[in-house]
């Protein structure tokens, strides 16, 4: 082979390199054979057991906790209450914000959420700590509770002015719309339900903290310890290796840690806390509830005018979290006017978090169901309509797309699907009892950048190690990064292990927002082949390497093989060459951090914080990942209840670094879209503000008989802009659209528009 | 999880001797480990009975024996009962998933506890699980509770589906207690809540279901359990209904219903059946048969679906068994 043979890339699997290809998870068989070492699993000498004791009021303060009896319970070691000092300090946000004022008190006396921790029982056993917890006598000074964002007592909350959307005349140009379709939209409280609940294991060494606890950022989470107990940030060691699902749940520190840490310290022993099934539902925040008004003004054609928003979501009276209801609604179609404006409602819950497609997922409900309404309205097919409004550039930035293939998800995605064989009215078509609906949805997710670090080792005998303490919470990253390696440094996959999931190791961002296969393959791509070109220079420097006299100007290394690029000379195993050249390793630490973040704090911002991430309309382009899917529901006509027969999803996520698990997180955010759509909604005592459907028994997710046949469709090219190796966000997109895609089936089924998730057989039996 | 101790009975009256001295029983454990999990059950005393016999399935021409730890799958599988009682065959495999019914008795079936959501919050008062603290779904989240059969004390649901096909087929239950056996109708083995919601059932201090009785009918055959739930699997019925049908000539000679997911206990439906006995076995008599049903409901705020439901499922049953004749 000469270089002029060298093969042009396209950027996908046809390319035949490690990185695009169909490989299996690295860590599949690890954790199908229960080999896979998780968090709570880790064997640990010396094991106290904690078991938190939640709040049974909804709002008040606890009058008093009568320990006598939990204490005299066999094998107790020690009782955490708001009586006592954990001595703790705030830490820092994802903001780069840390209050000065006061103490960090995660067991305070005034509680402002049914299920906050009250206390924690340590003891020799789970066992004895789960009954002496049951022996503590709480008293609580019950105050009026806020159950929940549409209760009559939550109020209009506060504006959010920064999200606040604006061009055009929207009102007027609504006023002055042909055609208006204005609804109001309701998404519910919503859950992880990750496979692997929170917990985590504490063990102080002196003032050194190893913390082993499920993360989606490692290095923000030991950051967070660090600061609470006043350490070096050095000083503690977070450990994932492996996470049972984290779906955003999994990136931060809860106030749980900060108190089986203490509990840990107390005692000079390790603790483990492993937070109940029950407990998952109020340690750490859900999606919030929202609430959207959304009307859209159009021509007779269904050409868009306006679009007003106007929004709410729920927080907490003690944190912020916003669930940005218009994260998706400027961005889908184009129009000439738009307002979009949100508010904040402080109810008596935990403070909501981030769960798959924060924001996008909700705003894309109403809006994709909106363009539906407005279909049925104007007469014209909801694919037609949404090619009629397609949005060129990006409506709200103005800023041309890096790479869209709406067009083509919309046009593969109705091929495979069949849609042109649709019948255009509602309840008109059938098989026996079971009324059938077509309906079709559109979604998006950002690309969202920041920056990493990894170091690659190539190893004496001629394998490598990649090494970062990214995470991989089942998207892939052990996989991926092992191809990215492999391709750039001629050694086969199967030769690359790949070590993850610790602070300890180098820097990386959150595995959150479907950014990290995107800035680890670049790191990790530029660590391998600095290592790789330090390699090819010994081997042509080196006075004891074969290639010394070959006149070569440079090498090539593939499948592990070292060899001249004409082909003449030797062939040389990289074992054998570093074997030769007398190196046991080249070992190369790389990351893509700018020049001014090139400084201790700038790293460690990086490493931490959010603030060095840059959103999708950083630079020239507006860069997003796209998708669309085509659902058939059956709808019992008597029963009401709702069964997703097929589903045919079109994606553009740009190039895929490995089609398998692109495909795999597509499916699984298509099956988290089925359960939102149809089962999930976390129902509350407005008594007490007492999430009750609190267990998997109860609060419902899909099962393997509520999951049609899937069939994902790639239409993606690379995007050179998005990424260093052309892909866009993967992880979070198959979610966005899938509710809205199956509430209009459900109308095309049924004539029945519901608007409230999530659809049950209640709204239309 | 409360300390307990664990024996393991040898025989049935080493077990019974042990329940009179306030023991539970556990034989599947797939509702009784739940429930000690969440501290809604803390028994003292688990006498494990799975080693006393009284597992399998016995046919004879009068009917059929099951025996109480007889597990569900096997119960399903059985070839009489897949040919003389497709409603029971379909009940079980209409509930729960395949590893539960693995694992799950009849005799524990038939005695799993309410999956109202107050029930299995040790926070919430309720009057099955804390007698005379109130019923909080009375008032609260209650779109899956009862709608008949309640009372101002308790709005639970009960939740087996082998129940209510068992009841539809005049099953007995044969009970073992420190006097000997004795033999109820399973449909009066449950009780109303009325003001005592938390004795569920008739049975005596120490006494064990051992089995159930089928007696065989000609009805059983042409039989059917329909159930209908939010989720395709693994999920308690909003309301079911299982029902026995023998004609002749087109006219119903007789009829047996019984519904579930709606009512605080099985449910029969005696008005529905006479409804449909002696007149042809055609869409009048169906629909009138089905609307009887919700005869006497009780809506609660949220579960006032669950009337209309309730009809739509016993008037489908009756469909699909007319077009199966």
């Amino acid at each position: 082979m000469t270089l002029l043979d060298t093969p042009r890339k396209h950027g996908d699997a046809s390319d035949g390199g490690a990185i695009g290809a169909r490989l299996s998870r690295l860590d599949g068989k690890l954790k199908i054979t229960g080999a896979a070492t998780y968090a709570l699993e880790q064997p640990v000498d010396g094991l106290a057991y904690a078991v938190l004791v939640p709040a049974t009021i909804g709002a008040g303060r606890v009058a008093r906790i009568d320990v006598a009896a939990a204490k005299a319970a066999p094998g107790v070691r020690l009782i955490l209450t708001p009586d006592d000092d954990l001595g703790l300090q705030p830490a820092t946000d994802w903001n780069n914000v840390r209050a000065s004022d006061g103490p960090y008190v995660p067991l305070p006396r005034d509680i402002a959420y049914n299920g906050q921790p009250v206390a924690l029982v340590v003891a020799d056993s789970l066992e004895q700590a789960t009954e002496a917890a049951r022996r503590l006598a709480i008293a609580y000074e019950e105050g009026p509770v806020t159950p929940g964002l549409d209760s009559p007592n939550a109020g209009e909350g506060s504006p959010l002015d920064q999200l606040s959307v604006a061009w055009g005349d929207a009102e007027a140009a609504l006023a002055a719309a042909p055609v208006r379709v204005e609804a109001e939209y309701h998404t519910p409280r919503e859950y992880h339900a990750a496979m692997e609940p929170h917990g985590l294991i504490a063990r102080w060494e002196g003032d050194r903290l190893t913390v082993w606890e499920p993360s989606q950022w490692t290095h923000s989470m030991a950051r967070s310890y660090a600061e609470w107990f006043g350490l070096p940030p050095e000083n503690v060691r977070l450990v994932s290796p492996f996470v049972g699902g984290g779906f955003g749940s999994k990136g931060f520190s809860y106030g749980f840690g900060a108190i089986a840490a203490a509990a840990a310290r107390r005692l000079g022993r390790p603790v483990k806390l492993a937070v109940t099934r029950p407990q998952n539902f109020a340690a750490y925040g859900g999606r919030a509830a929202t609430r959207q008004s959304l009307a859209l003004g159009a021509t007779e054609d269904g050409v868009l005018q306006a679009i007003v928003l106007r929004g709410a979501s729920e927080t907490s009276t003690v944190g912020t979290w916003v669930e940005q209801v218009g994260a998706a609604t400027p961005l889908m179609y184009a129009v000439p006017n738009f307002s979009a404006r949100q508010r904040l409602v402080a109810v008596n819950t935990v403070t909501p978090g981030a769960l798959r497609a924060p924001g996008k997922t909700p705003s894309a409900f109403a809006i994709e169901s909106a363009i539906d309404e407005l279909a049925c309205a104007v007469g014209a097919d909801p694919l037609e309509i949404r090619l009629r409004n397609y949005a060129e550039e990006d409506p709200q930035a103005r800023k041309p797309w890096s790479t869209r293939r709406m067009r083509e998800a919309l046009a593969e995605g109705a091929e495979a699907f069949g849609w042109a064989r649709r019948s255009r009215e509602p309840r008109s078509m059938r098989d026996g009892h079971q009324l059938i609906g077509w309906g079709l949805a559109t979604g998006t997710f950002p690309v969202i950048r920041n920056y990493g670090e990894a170091l690659v080792r190539i190893l004496a005998d001629g394998s490598a190690e990649v090494v970062t303490g990214a995470t991989d919470i089942g998207q892939g990253t052990y996989t991926i990064l092992a191809q990215t390696a492999a391709e750039a440094l001629g050694i086969p996959f199967e030769r690359i292990d790949v070590r993850l999931g610790d602070s300890a190791l180098p820097g990386a961002p959150v595995a959150g927002g479907s950014k990290l296969a995107g800035v680890m393959t670049g790191a990790v791509q530029k660590a391998a082949i600095a290592a790789r070109d330090e390699l090819i220079a010994l081997a042509l420097n080196d006075p004891n390497s074969p290639f010394r006299d070959t006149g070569a100007n440079t090498l090539i290394l593939a499948d592990g093989r070292i060899s001249a690029p004409r082909g003449d000379g030797p062939v040389v195993s990289v074992g054998e060459l570093l074997g030769r050249i007398g190196r046991e390793r080249i070992e190369v630490r790389r990351d893509t951090l700018p020049d001014h973040l090139q400084t201790p704090e700038g790293r460690f911002r990086a490493w931490t914080t959010m603030t060095t991430v840059q959103g999708p309309t950083a630079g020239d382009y507006s860069m997003h990942s796209w998708c669309a899917h085509f659902v058939e529901v059956r709808v019992d006509e008597d029963f009401g209840t709702i069964r997703v027969a097929r589903m045919v999803s079109a994606f553009d996520c740009g190039r895929l670094y490995n089609p398998k698990l692109a495909e795999s997180q597509w499916k699984g955010g298509i099956i988290m879209g089925i359960g939102m759509a149809l089962l999930e909604e976390g129902l509350v005592d407005s008594r007490n503000g007492r999430v009750i459907n609190n267990n998997l028994g109860d609060y419902l997710l899909p099962t393997n008989a509520d999951v049609p046949d899937i069939r994902v469709i790639d239409v993606g090219i690379p995007d050179p802009h998005a990424s260093a190796l052309g892909g866009k966000g993967v992880g979070e997109v198959g979610i966005v659209g899938v509710a809205p895609a199956i509430a209009n089936a459900v109308f095309h089924a049924t004539g029945r528009r519901v608007r409230r998730l999530p659809i049950t057989l209640d709204a239309l039996v | 999880m409360n300390p307990f101790r664990y024996r393991t009975a040898a025989d049935p009256d080493a077990a019974i001797g042990a329940a009179l001295g306030g023991a539970t029983f556990i034989a599947g454990g797939t509702d009784l480990i739940q429930l000690m999990q969440e501290g809604i059950a803390a028994p003292d005393l688990l006498m494990d009975i799975n080693g006393i016999g009284y597992s399998g399935v016995a046919s004879d021409l009068d009917g059929i024996r099951i025996g109480a730890l007889t597990r569900l799958a096997e119960v399903a599988d059985d070839p009489t009962v897949r040919a003389r009682f497709p409603l029971v065959r379909e009940a079980i495999e209409s509930t729960a998933s395949g590893q539960v019914r693995n694992m799950a008795t009849v005799g524990g079936n038939l005695l799993q506890k309410t999956r109202c959501l107050y029930f299995r919050d040790r926070a919430a008062p309720c009057n099955k699980r804390a007698p005379g603290t109130g019923c909080s779904a009375f008032e609260g989240q209650n779109r899956i509770n009862a709608v008949l059969g309640a009372s101002a004390h308790c709005i639970a649901t009960h939740p087996s589906d082998l129940a209510v096909a068992l009841v539809a087929a005049d099953a007995e239950v044969i009970l073992r207690g420190p006097a000997g056996e004795r033999t109820v109708l399973l449909e009066s083995f449950y009780r109303l809540p009325e003001d005592r919601p938390d004795i569920e059932t008739v049975l005596e201090p120490g006494e064990l279901i051992v089995g159930v009785w089928l007696p065989i009918a000609a009805a059983a055959r042409r039989s059917r359990y329909v159930k209908v739930r939010d989720r395709a699997s693994f999920e308690w019925a909003l309301a079911s209904c299982a029902a026995a049908i023998a004609t002749d000539g087109g006219e119903v000679l007789e009829a047996r219903l019984a519904v579930g997911g709606v009512a605080t206990k099985p449910w029969r439906l005696a008005r529905s059946e006479a409804a449909l006995v002696g007149r042809p076995f055609g869409p009048g008599a169906i629909r009138e048969a089905a609307a009887l049903a919700a005869e006497g409901a009780e809506p609660r705020g949220r579960n006032a679906y669950k009337v209309p439901l309730l009809v739509a499922t016993v008037e489908r049953t009756l469909m699909e068994l007319r077009g199966a004749g």
